[in-house]
C-alpha cells in the first residue's frame, strides 16, 4: 500500500521539453512512473522521451487518461500551469517550482481548493512510492519498499531521512515532500491523515524546519485525531536568528512565530518523539517498530 | 525587499490615499527648505527597519534653522548598521484617533489578511499579544478583494472596542471601505506580503490620513517591481557603497550565491539544500562550535560553483575551519571533489576542511579528496565533530 502515487499513476509533465522537465522525466521514466503525456503550449502534436506532447493539459488528459500532473515550468507561469492542472480535473498535481511570486500562489491555492485537485508544493522534492513510482526530484537509489510514512518540508532532508530509513531495513510506504514555501499546496496535516488511514504505514517521521506555524498545527491534528502511530518528528534551523530568511523562502523566524523550541515542545507534547539527528530519527523509528 | 517610509507613502498617494505633506532631503540645506515651505516639520530618518525613534532618528522642529541643524545630526546618523541616506520633512498632523490599517500574508490561510484595529500607533504584534480582542482580521478571496459588507463587518468588530469612537463609527465604517479595498489593491498590485498603515490617522475633522507607512515586496516578485528596486538602492547605497546590509551577504548576493552571514563565527558551512545545510548549522552547534554562515549550494552545483562557495565562506577572516556537507542526488560528489581541491589550491586554503559525502558519485568523490589529502566523511554528526576538533576549543 502507499498514499498519492503508485503504479496505476498516469502522469503528465507540464514543462517536458525543458531542460530540468526533460531530465527529471527520464529519472522518473527510469523509476518506473507511467508517463503518458508532456504539455507544452505550441508543441502540441511533437513527441518528447517517447510520449505525445499536447498544447493544453485538457487535450493531454481527453487523449491519454492522466491523472497526475508534474509541473517544472519556470516561476512566472507556475501558478497558472498549477491552475491549468486542477480545472482539467486532475487528481494530483505536484509542483517543484522555486520562487513563484507568493501571491500568485495565493490565488492558484483558492483556485486549487475549489477543484477536486491535491496540490503538493510548489518548491518541493516530489513524492516517492519505493519500488512503484516517484514523481520529482528524489533521487531513484534512494528509496525501499517497507513500512514508515515521510512527510517533510526540505529536499535534502528528505533523501537523508529515506536512505537512513532504507539503510537500516525499515523502508518507507511513501515519502512526500510538501516544499519549503510560505504558501503550500499540502501542508502536514493534509498529508497525516493520509498515513493514518493507509494499514502498511506503521509509523511516520515528520521533518519540519523554522517558520510558519505547519508544525505546531500538525501537533494539534496529532493530539485531537488520535493518531495511533508512532511519530518521530525532526526540525531543522535551531541555529538560526531571527528575521533571517534560511535559503527557503518560508524558512524565517518572525515575532515569535517559527522558531524550532515551540516546534519541538509541541510535537513533544502531542507525544511525537523528537530526534536531534537523522541519525536518531532512524534509531527512533527502529525502537518504536520493534517495540510492543 | 522592505520600502522607505517616503516610498510607501509615494505609493499609497499614487492610489488616493491622504498622506501628510512631505518632502524628501539629502541634505541638511534640502532640510530647511522643506522646513521653510511647511512650517513645523517631523524630521525623519529614512531606514528600512523600525526604532528610529527611540535611536534619535526622528526630530519635531519649529524653523528652517533647526531642521538644518537636526537634518544634519541625523543624516550623520547610522541606525542598527544602517547609515542614514536623506529625511524626510513632513508636516505635523492634528490627531482625534489612532487607528491601525494594513494588509499581511497570513500562511496558515493561504490568503492575504486585511487587519483593523483602533490601537493605533503601536506594534500590532504588541496588540495581538496582550489583546487580541483589540483586533478584527478579514481574508478576502484573493479573486474578488474585500466587498464593502465584509469591511464594514471588519470595521464595527475592531470598533467596538473603542467606545470614544461609537459615535462616529457609521461614517468611520464607510469612510474605511474604499481605504481598506485600495490598500488590498495596493497590496496586490506591488507584490506586498505586508502594506500597513500605522498610525492611520483620524483628524478632528474626520479625515483619515496614513501617518506612517510600511510596504515590504515579495522577493521572488522583484522581477515584477524593478523601478522600485532601483530606486530603493539608490537609497540604501551612498557614495561609499555601503547599503547598511551585512557586508558579506551583499556581496554574496551580487556572486548569486544563497549565503546567511552569523557574525562572530569561526566555521564555515556549505552545503546542497536548504534544509541540509541549516541542519549542518545546527550540528555544528550541537558539538560546541559557533557556525559562521548558512551557504546553500542548490541543486546540481558543478565545481565552479563550489569553488565559488569556498571563497566566499573564507573572505571573512573569521572563519577558521569549513564543513562542506553533501548529499548528492543531482548533485555529483565527484564535481563537488573536483571543486574543493580546486579551490584549496587556487586560494592557497590553510584552514582545516571537513567534507561529508555521501549520494551520487560519492566513492569518486572521496577518491578525489583522499588523493587530495582532505579527509571526506560518511557521517554528517562525526563530520561536524572532526571539525570543531580541528577549529580547536572555545569554536
Amino acid at each position: 500500500m502507499a498514499i498519492l502515487v503508485d503504479r496505476s499513476t498516469r502522469l503528465l509533465v507540464q514543462g517536458i521539453t525543458g531542460r530540468e522537465g526533460s531530465f527529471h522525466t527520464q529519472q522518473m521514466q527510469a523509476y518506473g512512473t507511467t508517463v503518458v503525456a508532456g504539455v507544452v503550449p505550441g508543441r502540441g502534436g511533437a513527441e518528447a522521451l517517447g510520449v505525445p506532447v499536447f498544447d493544453t493539459v485538457a487535450a493531454a488528459v481527453a487523449a491519454t487518461g492522466a491523472d497526475t500532473a508534474f509541473t517544472i515550468v519556470p516561476p512566472a507561469f507556475a501558478a497558472d500551469a498549477v491552475m491549468e492542472a486542477a480545472a482539467a480535473g486532475l487528481r494530483l498535481g505536484v509542483c517543484v517550482t522555486e520562487g513563484i511570486p507568493v501571491l500568485d500562489m495565493v490565488r492558484a491555492a483558492a483556485f486549487v481548493q475549489r477543484t477536486a485537485m491535491r496540490l503538493i508544493g510548489p518548491n518541493c522534492p516530489g513524492l516517492m512510492t519505493p519500488g512503484e513510482a516517484k514523481i520529482g526530484f528524489i533521487p531513484n537509489h534512494v528509496g525501499r519498499p517497507g513500512r514508515v510514512g515521510v512527510v517533510a518540508r526540505s529536499g535534502t532532508l528528505t533523501y537523508e531521512v529515506i536512505q537512513g530509513l532504507s539503510d537500516a531495513g525499515h523502508g518507507e510506504t511513501t515519502a512526500v515532500g510538501i516544499g519549503g514555501d510560505p504558501v503550500l499546496g499540502s501542508t502536514f496535516v493534509d498529508i497525516l491523515p493520509l498515513f493514518a488511514a493507509d494499514p502498511a504505514t506503521r509509523a511516520v517521521v515528520l521533518v519540519g524546519e523554522i517558520g510558519g506555524s505547519d508544525e505546531e498545527r500538525a501537533a494539534e491534528w496529532i493530539r485531537a485525531s488520535g493518531f495511533d502511530k508512532p511519530v518521530v518528528a525532526f526540525i531543522s534551523g535551531r541555529t538560526a536568528p531571527p528575521g533571517k530568511r534560511m535559503g527557503h523562502a518560508g524558512a524565517i523566524i518572525s515575532g515569535t512565530t517559527g522558531s524550532a523550541q515551540g516546534k519541538i515542545d509541541a510535537l513533544a507534547a502531542a507525544g511525537a518523539a523528537v530526534a536531534s539527528t537523522i541519525e536518531e530519527v532512524v534509531r527512533l523509528v527502529g525502537e518504536r517498530l520493534s517495540g510492543p | 525587499m522592505k520600502l522607505l517610509e517616503y516610498q510607501a507613502k509615494r505609493q499609497f498617494a499614487r492610489v488616493g490615499i491622504a498622506v501628510p505633506a512631505g518632502r524628501l532631503a539629502r541634505t541638511p540645506e534640502e532640510a530647511a527648505g522643506a522646513a521653510r515651505e511647511l512650517g513645523r516639520v517631523a524630521v525623519k530618518a529614512q531606514v528600512p527597519i523600525g526604532g528610529r525613534g527611540k535611536a534619535g532618528g526622528i526630530a519635531v522642529v519649529d524653523s528652517p534653522e533647526a531642521a538644518r541643524r537636526d537634518a544634519a545630526r541625523i543624516l550623520a546618523m547610522e541606525i542598527r548598521g544602517y547609515p542614514v541616506r536623506s529625511v524626510w520633512c513632513e508636516a505635523g498632523l492634528e490627531i482625534a484617533h489612532e487607528l491601525y490599517l494594513g494588509v499581511t500574508l497570513d500562511r496558515e490561510r493561504r490568503r492575504l489578511a486585511l487587519i483593523l484595529s483602533a490601537a493605533g500607533g503601536m506594534e500590532i504584534e504588541e496588540v495581538a499579544a496582550t489583546s487580541p480582542e483589540r483586533i478584527a482580521k478579514l481574508w478576502p478571496d484573493p479573486f474578488a478583494g474585500p466587498q464593502p459588507f465584509e469591511v464594514r463587518e471588519l470595521a464595527f468588530a475592531a470598533l467596538a472596542h473603542a467606545p470614544a469612537l461609537a459615535e462616529a463609527r457609521g461614517r468611520l465604517a464607510a469612510a474605511l471601505v474604499p481605504l481598506a479595498q485600495t490598500l488590498h489593491r495596493l497590496a496586490v498590485d506591488l507584490d506586498a506580503v505586508t502594506c500597513e498603515i500605522n498610525p492611520l490617522v483620524l483628524t478632528p475633522e474626520g479625515t483619515l490620513i496614513a501617518a506612517d507607512g510600511k510596504l515590504e515586496v515579495d522577493e521572488n516578485a522583484e522581477y515584477r517591481h524593478r523601478e522600485l528596486a532601483a530606486e530603493l538602492a539608490l537609497d540604501l547605497e551612498g557614495e561609499d557603497g555601503r547599503t547598511g546590509e551585512d557586508p558579506y551577504e551583499a556581496e554574496a548576493k551580487r556572486r548569486g550565491l544563497t549565503y546567511v552571514h552569523l557574525p562572530g563565527g569561526s566555521i564555515g558551512c556549505i552545503g546542497n539544500g536548504a534544509g541540509l545545510v541549516m541542519n549542518t548549522l545546527d550540528l555544528v552547534q550541537q558539538v560546541g562550535g559557533r557556525p559562521n554562515n548558512f551557504l546553500d549550494i542548490g541543486g546540481g552545483a558543478g565545481a565552479e560553483k563550489v569553488r565559488d562557495a569556498l571563497a566566499m565562506v573564507l573572505s571573512d577572516p573569521d572563519v577558521r575551519g569549513v564543513f562542506i556537507n553533501i548529499f548528492g542526488g543531482i548533485t555529483r560528489g565527484d564535481e563537488v571533489a573536483r571543486g574543493v581541491v580546486q579551490a584549496r589550491d587556487e586560494l592557497g586554503i590553510r584552514v582545516p576542511l571537513v567534507v561529508r559525502m555521501t549520494g551520487t558519485n560519492e566513492e569518486e568523490g572521496r577518491r578525489i579528496l583522499a588523493a587530495a589529502g582532505i579527509v571526506p566523511g560518511t557521517s554528517a554528526p562525526e563530520a561536524a565533530r572532526k571539525i570543531v576538533e580541528l577549529v580547536g576549543g572555545g569554536a
